[in-house]
């Protein structure tokens, strides 16, 4: 384990530049944020991530984010493990029947300002599962949705370029308001 | 008709029971059981012979004669049919839904001294699926666990009901999107069972290659969340690492990362591109490279080691019973792969070994894991060394004078082995069909093997056994 380590240590770092900002997401959470007005935020997002029905094929993505290759946590995003300690829900899955009241409740649970990022093509409205019996159909037709991530499932190149977006705008809106 | 390799009998009651009672002297393995309106099916293999069958039984006023009451494995699909077609396992000793959520739902009892309920999920704390386990514990003794599943439910044998084959296959290829590859497989080749199709020799090694790689990607990422749940983080980074390597090899030479969508009914969606044998060669290497180092730090870690040998023990008695597929029952001494049982091409034609092991515990399915890493790192070299060329893709001609078909398939993906069965009317449409996660049959053995462990060892077995939520809720 020792060689393990120092060849950690010396082979330099594996993290890769940052994405650019995606402009269409940002152009579509910009006009959602410029409606609302929000609080002022750090720039540490905290998101808690709620699987609502998805295939998990999003959630390995969603994972993969935090490999040494991506590493979410420099651009100040985390994921956190309860919603009390979220600022975004990060949601995935057509919104099962069975998952929309547990979706609820963690959103009631995610306290003020909050923002909810629809991800993946079933979150948007439902993907290949749209018309089941058994989902509601995006996660819209239960929350407001500040921002869709496609894909599916979305790359994590995708969703570092969503989560950017929506983290460089709410800290611009965060600085307006100061 | 009914396939050749699954022939379906449509039995009398006595014969449904006396398959029952067969399954219950565990002379037959349970394969799946599913229904549609007015019949419930099941399948199931021979031990001793590896014969395949597929058994229907007509329900006369909505009722057949349960199979979970002398074999429990049977008991969920049981319940699952129920929710889902209104059918009626006559002598079921369990009342309760189970895919169909509303209302408010009794857990199975623990009483005595000192016993205190966990209610964990559906929303987990992690980055993981939903559903909902009842711990009852004692102090840090987990005395029962009870799982309660159906979260993810979203219909899918409804909506394949009348489907394109098209449709079909995008459906089965997000059934348990870790397994796409495995699922477009056995969804595929069900389809090319009914059609009779005879696909292109090329597309058959490309598959196999899929395959594999999704193997590798799923091991890696299990190796290392097992070791993350232990606390040693490191390894979970480096696995991680190879993971994405895998990934993006394969979004290199199939365009997609999971690789979704790229089995179909007929051959494969898409060739691998001329640098692609040189990329996938490169992957080998730097797997071949990397991978016994991190290895021998599993192996060699004293406290890695401590949190997982001896816990989540899981008797080869259960493994057999439940015919766990995977790691789960080859780390429990269940020997059985279906690539080699009732097996498939390419395997055929191929030299593997199917590593198995009788500890049961953590550690066995995470070494099952690790061996099997190793086997399908040499089964990707062959395939590179064998590939026909040739065309990847054939028809999928509808034969209107042919009428209704049904084919099945069993093929192994990386959780365990995935039944599909299908069958398609004349105009080419689905008619029907069931794919069956391999974590039917280990999602219940979880509850066995947590017994007596810590609460906080929970997560650790979970993550030994990753069943798929999805591919069980359906």
């Amino acid at each position: 384990m020792r060689r393990l380590l120092f060849k950690s240590f010396v082979q330099g770092l594996l993290t890769e530049p940052a994405p650019t900002i995606d402009d269409r997401a940002l152009a579509e959470l910009a006009a959602r944020v410029n409606q609302a007005s929000h609080k002022r935020l750090g720039r540490a997002l905290s998101i808690r991530e709620v699987d609502a029905g998805s295939c998990n094929g999003c959630e390995l993505e969603i994972h993969a984010l935090n490999n040494v290759l991506y590493d979410l946590e420099r651009f100040g995003l985390r994921f956190v493990a309860s919603p009390r300690h979220a600022d975004v829900l990060l949601v995935t899955g057509p919104v099962t029947a069975n998952m929309r009241e547990a979706l609820e409740r963690t959103y009631a649970a995610t306290p003020d300002p909050k923002w909810v990022v629809a991800t993946g093509d079933c979150a948007r409205d439902g993907g290949v599962f749209a018309g089941s019996y058994a989902c509601v159909g995006g996660v819209s037709q239960v929350l407001p949705v500040d921002l869709h991530i496609r894909g599916c499932p979305p790359s994590p190149v995708a969703l570092l370029k969503g989560l950017l977006a929506l983290l460089e705008s709410v800290t611009a809106e965060g600085r307006r308001s100061a | 008709m009914a396939s050749l390799n699954w022939p379906r009998s449509i039995v009398r009651r006595e014969g449904w029971e006396h398959a029952a009672g067969r399954l219950q002297a565990g002379e037959l393995a349970l394969v799946g059981l599913w229904g549609e309106p007015r019949f419930a099916h099941m399948a199931v293999m021979e031990r001793e012979t590896n014969a395949c069958a597929v058994l229907s039984v007509e329900c006369d006023g909505n009722r057949y004669p349960s199979v979970g009451r002398v074999h429990p494995p049977a008991i969920r699909p049981e319940r699952a049919v129920r929710d889902l077609l209104g059918l009626e396992p006559e002598g079921l000793p369990d009342a309760r839904p189970w895919l169909r959520h509303g209302g408010a739902y009794q857990f199975l009892l623990a009483e005595g001294e000192s016993l205190h309920q966990i209610p964990v999920g559906p929303v987990h704390a992690g980055i993981i699926e939903p559903g909902h386990f009842r711990f009852t514990a004692n102090g840090e003794t987990v005395v029962r666990l009870e799982e309660r599943l159906g979260y993810t439910h979203k219909g899918v044998d409804s909506l394949m009901v009348g489907a394109s084959t098209d449709r079909a296959a995008a459906l089965a290829g997000r059934i348990s999107g870790d397994s796409t590859v495995g699922f477009s497989l056995a969804f595929a080749q069900a389809i090319e069972a009914a059609l009779e199709i005879e696909i292109p020799s090329r597309a058959v090694w490309l598959r196999g290659l899929l395959a594999e790689l999704e193997r590798l990607a799923n091991h890696f990422g299990d190796i290392g969340a097992v070791c993350n749940d232990a606390a040693f983080a490191i390894m979970h980074a480096h696995f991680g690492l190879l993971r994405e390597r895998v990934l993006r090899t394969a979004d290199a030479c199939f365009g997609h990362r999971l690789m979704m969508d790229r089995v179909v009914p007929g051959g494969l969606q898409c060739d691998l591109p001329p640098d692609g044998d040189r990329r996938v060669r490169a992957l080998v290497a730097q797997v071949r490279k990397d991978f016994p180092e991190l290895v021998e730090v599993y192996e060699n870690t004293a406290s890695l080691k401590d949190r997982t040998v001896g816990t989540g023990t899981l008797s080869p008695a259960l493994a057999q019973q439940y015919a766990a597929g995977g790691f789960v029952g080859r780390a429990s001494g269940r020997n059985f792969d279906a690539r080699c049982t009732p097996g498939y091409a390419p395997y055929d034609s191929m030299k593997f070994e199917v590593p198995v092991v009788h500890a049961g515990d953590v550690n066995a399915r995470v070494w099952v894991r690790i061996r099997e890493v190793e086997q399908s790192l040499a089964l990707i070299e062959q395939i590179l060394a064998q590939l026909p060329t040739g065309s990847i893709c054939a028809p999928i001609a509808t034969r209107p004078d042919t009428g209704v078909r049904e084919g099945a398939a069993l093929v192994e993906g990386f959780r365990g082995d995935i039944f599909a069965w299908t069958r398609v009317g004349s105009d080419g449409r689905v008619e029907r069909c069931h794919l069956r996660d391999p974590s039917w049959f280990q999602w219940p053995l979880l509850e066995a093997a947590i017994e007596g462990n810590i609460v906080a060892d929970f997560p650790l077995c979970n993550k030994s056994f990753n069943c798929s939520y999805s591919g069980h809720d359906l």
